[in-house]
């Protein structure tokens, strides 16, 4: 059964332009485990979606299966969902998209529902260019199942028996870059402050934007010895680039010094500030990006922040050249040839 | 010519062409086809063709019919050789009485001749070389040159040959010329060597008026743009890659804005077909109408995801263009062995909404009423067409489209409609006719689609009693699909007490069948279900009838199960007439094993 919250609202609870509070982003209470990384990137999702002010009817949640995938029934009970089959996500996502290309997208996925059983569906989301926003909440570890290693588990990690993964990780966000992907970025979801810029940035994003978040799994992936933990991950993310996420006709209040911050401007007039905290790293330049991943992952780094954008690219319907009008609110009229026309078709047939 | 006796008929002839893939016979085959409908004379065309680009011998036949019969006739009376690879099979197959012609620029070993039939040597290359500069050139024009022999040799209109030449190159004028130039040398050379015409030939007729040639492909095609689809998405398999080529063609035509370019359409190429059925489910959830065209390997894939629409109840349309299974089978043959694996799709207690065309028409008019079926049902619906329906030139009736004709979109609630109701319950049945309703992503009106448990108002469950509610009334909404889906078609012989059930493309050889068994005073009434679950005439008609012949184009009789699991139908009257050899079925397969079932019953 799921449970859901008491529909009270404290009367001071601040509003945003469409009258909605904070709780009104929430959904039905969690059934995950306590202290679940995921649970944490939902809260981000509400925070991130409030603050965006996104009417919550605008917004479909998709997901495919697995812990991460039934996160969408946690937050924005007021929007549409979509709990697909495992690794599919993208292929619905693709499907509602191609059919109402003005809605946003939030698909929640796991590393094994991405990486593994759907691997062929993220990788070719991603060349579509798929106007979404794609979480990956990732443990390196099937959770439902009790404690599998999964492909993004790294070489020498030690699953809760002590026994150790040996076959090399596929990391999303490396596979997302030569891919082509035009958001990429990866998060902590023991790090709020840093994750819920980055989430509007990807929800405002054209295209494809990829958040990887290592979310830790507190019953079978927390323990000494899994590169997948809170505690090595709070020890090893090396963050690169802090994004600020300024609304439109926002205001930046941030003091910038000059150079040190790259804007970029949004297609709805927002603007995302993203502040170089390493000078070596640039994130608009995709094979220095590529590089520098590569060599702080061999040194055992988690390099976290918005680590590549390019708000340039058409999305799957700039590339195909559909009408602005989504297709499903097309009247018939509009889609219906006639029979003066169907007549002259089959002039040529005989 | 040789002494041997001769078939004689007018309009009765079975033509028969063997060339090389990818030697551009097709456009010849498509005239002498178009020529022959041209003269008022029915013909049906089919492809013989191997899986395969560039150099494996194809065949076209053409069955010019003055009775108007649509199957495969079962033999050659004139055989075209053009490929030297195959001479001695293509040999072979001509009837006693018939006519082989060849190309005799390189004389054929007498090793190869028969007695029984007439041998037509036509230096066809040596003609054309004569003629036209450039090795590509020659290769065409010999195509188009036995196209003018077998004019000659039939009798044809060649004015209504010259009028379709310069009608289909109306924007290539040099090439009007040449292609008429290789008719005459062909034509010429046969009305000059041989007894033209032969014994078998043509004479005009009234009998295409108002019909036109189409393959059942395109007409799917054509038929989703008319039902107003708008998204599809597809991975290419043969033999269904033509619908979807079809359905793009015609939207660039009819749905491109002639301004701007921009498109009132999305198709998209999928990775594979998981994602191409995923993709239709996204879109059908969203209110747009979706569908993929794919052929048996398909299907298996879709299998998971088609499970899911059935119980979280998402719309989707599948056309299914069966060929020979199983595992890769035969691409480019024909067979109807997917309907067990359509019917049953998916893990779990699933079953799916089937329509059975039989013609290329019925692909145009139940490409709407799948999307129809699956709107208001809200379920998949798998319309099985298959190969020799999908890629072969059929003769049909003049397509027409409704002006009233409205998409049936089901009990979709817009923010008005969801204001005038108490309240919204996903899976609740309000009218009594177990389908729920639904709102559309944008809408409002959230609700959270899965596939695992949920209970009738849309909330999730691991209750076994709200689950069980649930999937009973997935039972109960299949009784309101049999009494809304497409009628079967009946053809009544009187006080028959056998009868005969077919689905698909039997139909054309069935009727042909009717008309022989007639003939041998054996009366055998005909019903054509063409939709599962089988709506309750399927019943009766067994009922009504001691004995039961169920046709079919599989190895294990899937129609016959299907009707005893669906109907209860009583397995000692269904007696299964099968044919599974990836050929076209033809008349003389049903006919034979049902005259000896009669006989041995007599004689019994």
């Amino acid at each position: 059964m799921s449970t859901t919250k008491p529909k009270v609202r404290h009367p001071s609870l601040p509003r945003n332009k469409h009258g909605l509070t904070f709780r009104d982003y929430e959904g039905a209470v969690s059934t995950l485990c306590a202290g679940c990384g995921h649970d944490s990137v939902t809260g981000a999702i509400v925070q991130a979606a409030f603050e965006l002010e996104i009417e919550p009817h605008g917004l479909a949640k998709m997901s495919g299966i697995g812990c991460s995938s039934k996160t969408p029934a946690y937050f924005l009970s007021a929007s549409h969902g979509f709990n697909s089959v495992h690794g599919r996500m993208p292929s619905v996502t693709t499907g509602a998209n191609a059919a109402h290309r003005d809605l946003i997208y939030l698909g929640i996925s796991g590393d094994g529902d991405s990486l593994s059983i759907g691997l062929g569906q993220f990788a070719h989301a991603i060349r579509r260019n798929l106007n979404m926003a794609y979480l990956i909440e990732n443990n390196g570890v099937y959770g439902l199942t009790k404690g599998q290693f999964s492909a993004s588990a790294d070489v020498g990690s030690k699953a809760k028996k002590g026994e150790a993964n040996q076959q090399p990780p596929i990391d999303p966000v490396s596979l997302a870059m030569s891919l082509g992907a035009t958001f990429v970025a990866r998060s902590f979801s023991g790090d709020k402050a840093q994750l819920v810029p980055l989430l509007k940035a990807a929800l405002t994003h054209t295209g494809f934007a990829l958040v990887d978040i290592i979310s830790p799994c507190v019953t079978f992936n927390d323990h000494e010895g899994s590169t997948k933990s809170y505690r090595w991950s709070r020890e090893h993310v090396h963050k690169v680039v802090h994004t600020d996420f300024v609304p439109p006709a926002g205001e930046i209040t941030a003091d910038y010094e000059a150079g040190v911050a790259i804007p970029v401007d949004m297609h709805d007039g927002s603007r995302v500030m993203l502040r170089k905290v390493d000078d070596d790293y640039d994130p608009t330049d995709r094979l220095a990006a590529i590089d520098y991943l590569q060599r702080h992952t061999a040194a055992g780094e988690v390099v976290t922040g918005l680590l590549y954008i390019d708000e340039s690219k058409p999305d799957m319907h700039g590339v195909s050249g559909t009408t602005a009008t989504p297709l499903r609110d097309l009247d018939y009229d509009a889609l219906n040839p006639g029979a003066d026309a169907l007549a002259e078709i089959q002039s040529a047939w005989r | 010519m040789g002494e041997q006796p001769a078939r004689a008929s007018v309009n009765d002839v079975v033509i028969k062409i063997g060339t090389v893939n990818g030697s551009g016979s097709a456009s010849a085959n498509g005239l002498l086809l178009k020529a022959l409908f041209r003269m008022g004379i029915p013909v049906c065309g089919k492809n013989y063709f191997p899986s395969n680009i560039q150099g494996l011998p194809t065949w076209y036949e053409i069955r010019v019919t003055g009775d108007g019969y649509r199957a495969a006739a079962g033999r050659v009376d004139i055989m075209v050789a053009m490929n030297a690879q195959t001479y001695a099979k293509d040999l072979e197959a001509v009837e006693p009485g018939g006519w082989l012609i060849y190309d005799s620029t390189w004389p054929r070993s007498r090793l190869l001749a028969r007695d029984d039939i007439h041998i037509v040597g036509v230096p066809l290359s040596e003609l054309c070389n004569s003629h036209f500069e450039g090795a590509r050139a020659r290769v065409l024009m010999k195509n188009i040159a036995y196209v003018g022999v077998l004019a000659g040799l039939l009798d044809m209109d060649v004015g209504v040959i010259e009028t379709l030449l310069a009608e289909t190159y109306a924007s290539k004028p040099q090439l009007i010329d040449s292609n008429r130039e290789a008719i005459r040398l062909g034509y010429d050379y046969a009305r000059e060597h041989f007894e033209c015409p032969l014994p078998v030939k043509v004479a005009p007729l009234d009998k295409t008026a108002g019909h036109v040639l189409v393959d059942g492909n395109t007409a799917a095609g054509l038929g989703a743009v008319y039902a107003g689809a708008t998204v599809g998405a597809w991975y290419p398999i043969t033999p269904s890659t033509s619908l979807m080529d079809a359905f793009q063609h015609f939207c660039q035509r009819l749905r491109t804005d002639t301004d701007t370019g921009e498109r009132r359409y999305c198709i998209v190429q999928a990775e594979d077909e998981l994602a191409a059925i995923g993709m239709v489910l996204g879109a059908s959830w969203m209110g747009a109408r979706a569908f993929t065209p794919t052929s048996g390997p398909g299907i298996s894939l879709m299998g998971e995801f088609l499970g899911f629409a059935y119980y979280a109840e998402v719309p989707a349309v599948v056309f299914d263009v069966q060929r020979c299974g199983p595992s890769t089978g035969m691409p480019t043959r024909t067979q109807q062995s997917d309907l067990m694996t359509c019917a049953y799709a998916s893990h779990g207690d699933t079953k799916h909404v089937l329509l059975f065309p039989s013609d290329p028409a019925e692909c145009f008019t139940m490409a709407a009423e799948a999307f129809d079926l699956a709107e208001t049902l809200q379920t998949p619906v798998i319309v099985l067409s298959d190969l020799d329906i999908g890629m072969n030139d059929w003769m049909v009736p003049e397509l027409e489209w409704p002006e009233d004709y409205e998409p049936a979109r089901g009990k979709v609630l817009d923010a008005e409609a969801r204001k005038q109701m108490e309240s919204f319950h996903r899976y609740l049945d309000v009218d009594g006719d177990a389908i729920p309703y639904r709102t559309l992503p944008g809408t409002g009106g959230a609700y959270f689609t899965r596939g695992s448990g949920h209970n009738r108002f849309g909330g999730y469950t691991e209750d076994s009693a709200e689950y069980q509610d649930v999937v009973d009334r997935l039972n109960d909404k299949w009784e309101t699909a049999r009494e809304r889906v497409p009628a079967p078609v009946a053809i009544d012989a009187n006080f028959a007490s056998a009868g005969i059930i077919a689905v698909g493309s039997s139909d054309g050889a069935v009727l042909e069948a009717l008309d022989r068994l007639a003939a041998d005073g054996i009366a055998v009434d005909y019903l054509r279900p063409r939709a599962f679950p089988f709506a309750d005439a399927v019943r009766d008609f067994i009922a009504a009838h001691e004995v039961v012949f169920v046709v079919e184009q599989n190895r294990d009789a899937q129609l016959r199960t299907l009707l005893m699991l669906d109907v209860g139908a009583d397995p000692a009257k269904l007696v299964s007439v099968l044919h599974y050899d990836g050929m076209p079925i033809t008349a003389a397969s049903i006919v034979e094993p049902i005259a000896r079932h009669v006989r041995e019953g007599r004689a019994a």
